[in-house]
């Protein structure tokens, strides 16, 4: 029907479907795409726009509602070049990470302030309560609205910051205005639309897959099977065994098996119904142990395990102890749920290649994977990076890539694919399902002389990154703690479950929740306070970690424990009836890949004199997802330069080498190490032979080397840890079993901190992951099928869950490290989610070893899970991962051999 | 916000050949809506759209045609008429917040329900007729006895009391052409009270919820149940027990009546929660309702 609608002062007239939500007309009909689609669903607030000036969630207003009514979204905020003081804020605040949910967060604080100009901290959060973020934690947003307030009193960041100064996000402007175009955003002339058919089961054999009245649906293109990918029909980060579309058997849920390309989405989406694939199906296997049983079926024709890994230090048969205790943990598949969805847009080229724009963690490793699919050379095959809608894991694996490739080569024209939330849940990686089983034996006064960890991993249906996430399962698992005698057991093992991969602390969470747990256990056994067990056994430098590494970087952990113990506690009163508990728990994690990666990252920097003076271009293919790495690059630039105003380039696979993956808290280290090189190589330039302008330099920085394992799982595995102590006060309802966090310490080393206020938004928002993890988020599955892949049912926190996070750094240099830096960014989530159960436990007295705690679990409903027998040893030749001995093509690892 | 109860896969394997609908329907009185209804059976009411758009945009509802209530001014009044309240379809529960402070049970769960944007939109009328069980407006109305009043063309209209507006999950009483036109209920005298469980402390559908009003002329109690059957219930052993309780000493009568509340549900393992927790929720919540009902008359 024909509507009439004024949308940000225009009258427009627009026919639109009964069926279109608002949303869809705003960012497909007029462009707006400053309103973001994170859940369709009307949870996340991301989509926030006022109808007749009240506040709604534009995807849940029928189109046709707004007829005769008045529209105004983000894009209304800023005028004349002038940002809103509420856009202002957020920037001056540093309220801005990935930056998906600020729209929707800027024009829900707008709408507040707009009826209530003095609005208090508790209205504040009450107003938010439906606008959902995923990076920051909230407390910067807070921060931002109290200022737009009128009343903020934190520090603000500066403009042109240097290293040690809490600096603006060179992204900020663009975020807060709706204008930063995310990978669902993305659009070109003459675009067709991509649509995937998943399987819908967890395992079947596919007898035939018909398409014939697909490709005769009106407005599609192309219909592509297994069968239409012209090079390898298989990728992955570790080895190449996931298939690009699956043809013989499906292994997961979800798994894709054609894409359509059409005229519209809805054509796309229409046409998928008409596939009818023949699926026989076949028996499931569910569970990770049952996975090492001998009559279960094989998921792979290699069989069920994916890697084992044997780590033996010490004598640990003659292992003799005062004091033992012996517990089982287990930690649920936790999502990354990223508020912006996967998307990639793939276009043509002249010279038969392909032209990408995509999400992503680690462009090169994208093409690397593309390219053989696609049966180009990887020089055909361009990638450049849309606007990352947060990441924590997910982007790391191929999602839409390949896909929106071939259908771009088989069409002749651009191809968008942009997954919905339920499809993104589906197309990406989770956080692996562990199971521990744990023997800590200590001395009377508290030395620990041995630890006996068995443990596994549910890969889920292929490999991913999972015998990397195993490599740090295994070696962190008894703790930041000096152990002399050390047997470690760790298995990862493949299932019918979703593939797991990345996810923000890889393989740290999982063992810190298991050993924390049990020394909470052996505290209490001994008498003896926990925090004072912690210090007495950590790690310092020099100290020789279970697989006969001696630590040699900086190593301040006791220095965390006790400034975090340190802390005042927070004073609020405890509701009627309440109890609460206070918790401990110290975490780590190793910084850049481990286990003999050649890891580099790249840069190139060009100082030049400008038509306002003297300014630098940075260019490297570092994605920043949020986190803010853009804005260190800068900082380093200033810094090293003496220069202002620093560019930073968009990251593309064309003009500069790998930068290597945004994650395992690398990339200030790495691409920040780049920079400063490069920097210092103008430097010199100019020192020696006071070169004429304008100068540009490539560096390349490397870590040390590491090693792997050998037979008995000893090596140089890792380049540094970094050491993180969280304290955790929660309150409970004990007869309910409801839980509040009350408030989160947290002391992070970070060698030296680079941008403090974006420093401490990675504390506050990988708190809020962990607090997840410990609380409420659970991928749960039945029958190998996501039960709630959709953010009414997959609950992430809240700003009324997200409780203040009082944070603090040691900067204790770490040697040979750019400025001394240690990443951090995934450290806050891991010490978060032990030190809350340590809370409930002490709140409750209650037994709980498995993570998310449920009310069930706190009023005594469900009881603590016994596995008493531990699984048995599989028989694999050795430590490395068992296609690798198949000789199965390799991927990541092919890359960096090749460099 | 939606409370769909598990997901199909619709987006793995979508079912079905979707029809794209001839049009809408956009009435501007409540007569023209009525004769809409009445020539157009098919078409699916919308108000807020906050239930039914989550269905829309998952590509979950095809619906024939549309019939747009959003601008029947009729249905956005509320009133009290000879000792009792009528409150219109259309008022959201933002309104509901802002002007019907005299009745705080309804108030309480209004604040309970999705955001400030999904309050802005989502309807009393909307509740009512997406009728789910985890539906915390229906719960309130449950135990205010109120009644549907239903309307359709030539100004016919019928009340249905709650219980048999209710037929089953998501499922009511209401003809093909009729639309709610409000609920009717008469104030008791006497405090009340709503309070719901879930898994974070904001956007949450609820695990168990429970609302309790007392009638002090009748000394009667009546408690609702949410999210622990097929529909909202009411725990009629539970409000029997109530009513022969010294209300002035309770003593050990408040857990009897938490125990028969609990006993009173019906509820079932999913995603959301488990039977049991959800049982034990709704014996927790009622005590504590009722307890505190009881101390607000001292």
């Amino acid at each position: 029907m024909l509507i009439r609608t004024t949308v940000n002062g225009i009258a427009h007239e627009l026919e639109v479907a009964p069926e279109t939500s608002l949303l869809t007309l705003l960012r497909n009909g007029l462009g707006l795409t400053g309103s973001k689609n994170a859940c369709e669903e009307g949870e996340c607030g991301s989509c926030s726009v006022w109808l007749d000036g009240e506040l709604a969630c534009a995807c849940l207003v029928p189109a046709l509602q707004a007829d005769r009514r008045e529209v105004r979204t983000v894009e209304a905020l800023a005028g004349n070049g002038e940002l809103h003081p509420v856009q202002k804020a957020f920037v001056a605040a540093g309220a801005v990470q990935c930056g998906f949910c600020t729209p929707g967060l800027v024009v829900a604080v707008s709408d507040l302030l707009e009826r209530n100009p003095t609005a208090s901290d508790e209205e504040i959060r009450q107003a938010l309560e439906g606008n959902l973020c995923r990076c920051t934690g909230y407390a910067k947003v807070l921060e931002a609205a109290r200022i737009a307030a009128g009343r903020g009193t934190a520090p603000r960041a500066v403009e042109h910051g240097v290293v040690g100064e809490s600096t603006r996000r060179v992204d900020a402007p663009a975020k807060v205005t709706g204008t930063f175009a995310y990978g669902s955003d993305l659009r070109a002339d003459g675009m067709l639309h991509g649509a995937t058919l998943r399987s819908p089961h967890a395992s079947a054999r596919v007898h035939s897959i018909d398409v014939a009245a697909a490709e005769a649906a009106p407005g599609v293109h192309a219909v592509l099977t297994a069968s239409d990918v012209p090079g390898r029909r298989t990728f992955g980060l570790e080895f190449a065994d996931q298939p690009v579309l699956a043809w013989d058997v499906v292994r997961y849920e979800g798994e894709p098996v054609a894409v359509v390309a059409a005229d519209t989405l809805e054509q796309a989406r229409s046409a998928l119904e008409l596939i009818d694939v023949d699926y026989e199906p076949l028996p499931v296997v569910l569970d990770m142990e049952d996975a090492l049983l001998p009559d279960t079926p094989r998921v792979h024709e290699h069989g069920n395990v994916l890697r084992h890994l044997h780590i033996v230090h010490g004598a640990p048969d003659r292992a003799e102890a005062d004091v033992w205790v012996e517990g089982f943990y287990e930690t649920a598949m936790q999502d990354q749920a990223p508020l912006g969805p996967e998307g990639a847009l793939a276009a043509p080229t002249e010279d038969g290649g392909v032209e990408l724009r995509t999400v992503t963690q680690w462009l090169h490793v994208d093409r690397q994977q593309i390219a053989p699919c696609l049966d180009l050379p990887a020089e055909k095959v361009r990638v450049t990076l849309a606007g990352v809608g947060g990441a924590f894991g997910s982007r790391e694996d191929i999602h839409a890539q390949i896909h929106a490739g071939l259908l771009a080569l088989a069409t002749e024209r651009p191809v968008r694919i942009a997954y919905s939330r339920e499809e993104s849940f589906h197309g990406h990686v989770h956080r692996h399902p562990s199971r521990y089983w744990v023997r800590l034996g200590a001395t009377r006064d508290g030395r620990l002389v041995a630890g006996d960890v068995r443990l596994l991993l549910d890969a889920g249906a292929y490999t991913s990154s999972s015998p990397a996430v195993l490599t740090n399962a295994a070696t962190f698992s008894t703790g930041p703690y000096e152990v002399p005698t050390v047997r470690i057991e760790a298995t990862a093992v493949h299932t019918n479950n979703p593939p797991c991969g990345a996810m923000r602390g890889f393989g740290a969470p999982q063992p810190c929740f298991a050993y924390e747990s049990a020394m909470d256990a052996l505290a209490a056994k001994l008498d003896i306070d926990p925090v004072e067990l912690r210090r007495r056994n950590a790690l310092r430098t020099g100290s020789v970690l279970p697989t006969g590494q001696v630590l040699e970087g900086s190593a301040p952990v006791r220095e965390v424990i006790d400034r975090c113990a340190a802390m005042p506690l927070p004073e609020d009163p405890l509701p009627d009836g309440w109890v609460r508990g206070v918790g401990f728990a110290v975490g780590f994690k190793n910084v850049a890949y481990s286990e003999g990666f050649d890891d580099s990252a790249e840069a190139t920097v060009t100082l030049r004199h400008g038509p306002e003076g003297l300014e630098a271009e940075v260019r490297t293919a570092a994605v920043d997802a949020g986190h803010g790495v853009l804005t260190v690059l800068a900082q380093i630039a200033r810094t090293e330069l003496g220069v202002e105003r620093v560019a930073v380039l968009p990251a593309d696979t064309s003009e500069i080498g790998s930068a290597g993956s945004s994650s395992a808290s690398r990339q200030t280290t790495m691409s920040g190490g780049a920079v400063l090189a490069a920097c210092r190589g103008i430097r010199a330039a100019l020192d020696a032979d006071g070169a004429a302008l304008p100068i540009t330099r490539t560096a390349t920085y490397r870590h040390r080397p590491t090693t792997g394992f050998d037979e008995d799982g000893q090596g140089d595995i890792h380049v540094t840890l970094s050491f993180v102590a969280e304290r955790a006060v929660v309150d409970v309802d004990p007869e309910l079993g409801l839980a509040r966090v009350v408030e989160i310490a947290a002391v992070q080393d970070a060698g030296r901190v680079v941008n403090p206020q974006a420093a401490e938004g990675q504390v506050e928002g990988g708190v809020a992951i962990g607090l997840g993890l410990a609380l409420m988020e659970e991928l749960q599955l039945d029958g190998g099928r996501i039960r709630n892949p959709s953010f009414t049912d997959y609950l992430i926190p809240t700003i009324l869950d997200v409780p203040p996070v009082r944070s603090a750094f040691v900067e204790e240099p770490e040697p040979g490290a750019p400025y001394g830096v240690k990443g951090i960014g995934e450290h806050p989530t891991i010490a978060a989610t032990p030190a809350i159960v340590s809370a409930l436990r002490a709140a409750t007295g209650r037994v709980l070893n498995r993570v998310p705690v449920t009310p069930d679990d706190l009023v005594g409903l469900r009881l603590p899970v016994e596995r008493p027998e531990r699984p048995p040893i599989p028989d694999v030749p050795g430590q490395q991962p068992v296609p690798e001995y198949l000789g199965l093509e390799l991927g990541q690892h092919e890359l960096m051999k090749a460099r | 916000m939606s409370d769909t109860t598990p997901r199909n896969h619709a987006g793995l394997r979508p079912a079905g050949v979707r029809h794209r609908p001839p049009g809408a329907f956009v009435p501007r009185s409540l007569e023209e809506a009525l004769e809409a209804r009445a020539a157009h059976p098919e078409a699916v009411p919308v108000a807020g759209g906050t239930d039914l758009w989550v269905e829309a945009n998952a590509h979950r509802l095809h619906p024939p045609a549309l019939l747009d209530l959003s601008r029947v001014d009729e249905l956005r009044a509320w009133e009290r008429r000879n000792g009792t309240v009528f409150v219109g379809a259309g008022v959201t529960f933002t309104r509901v917040l802002d002007e019907l402070g005299a009745f705080p049970a309804l108030v309480e769960a209004a604040r309970t329900i999705g955001s400030p944007q999904i309050r802005n939109r989502a309807t009393i009328g909307g509740n009512l007729g997406t009728a789910s069980p985890a539906g915390d407006g229906i719960a309130v109305l449950a135990a205010y006895d109120a009644e549907v009043v239903a309307g359709a063309a030539g100004g016919r209209t019928r009340r249905i009391p709650l219980g048999e507006f209710l037929v089953g999950p998501k499922r009511t009483s209401l003809a093909p052409d009729e639309l709610i036109l409000g609920v009717e209920w008469t104030p008791s005298p006497g405090s009340g009270s709503f309070a719901k469980v879930g898994r974070r402390n904001a956007m949450v559908i609820s695990v168990a919820s429970v609302c309790l009003q007392l009638d002090e002329e009748a000394h009667r109690v009546r408690l609702a149940l949410g999210s622990v059957g097929p529909t909202v219930l009411r725990a009629p052993r539970a409000e029997d027990f109530a009513a022969g309780l010294d209300w002035s000493h309770p003593n050990s009568g408040l857990e009897e009546f938490g125990r028969l509340a609990a006993s009173d549900s019906r509820p079932i393992d999913d995603h959301r929660g488990t039977a049991a927790y959800r049982r034990h929720a709704v014996g927790v919540l009622a005590q504590r309702a009722l307890a505190r009902a009881l101390e607000e008359r001292c």
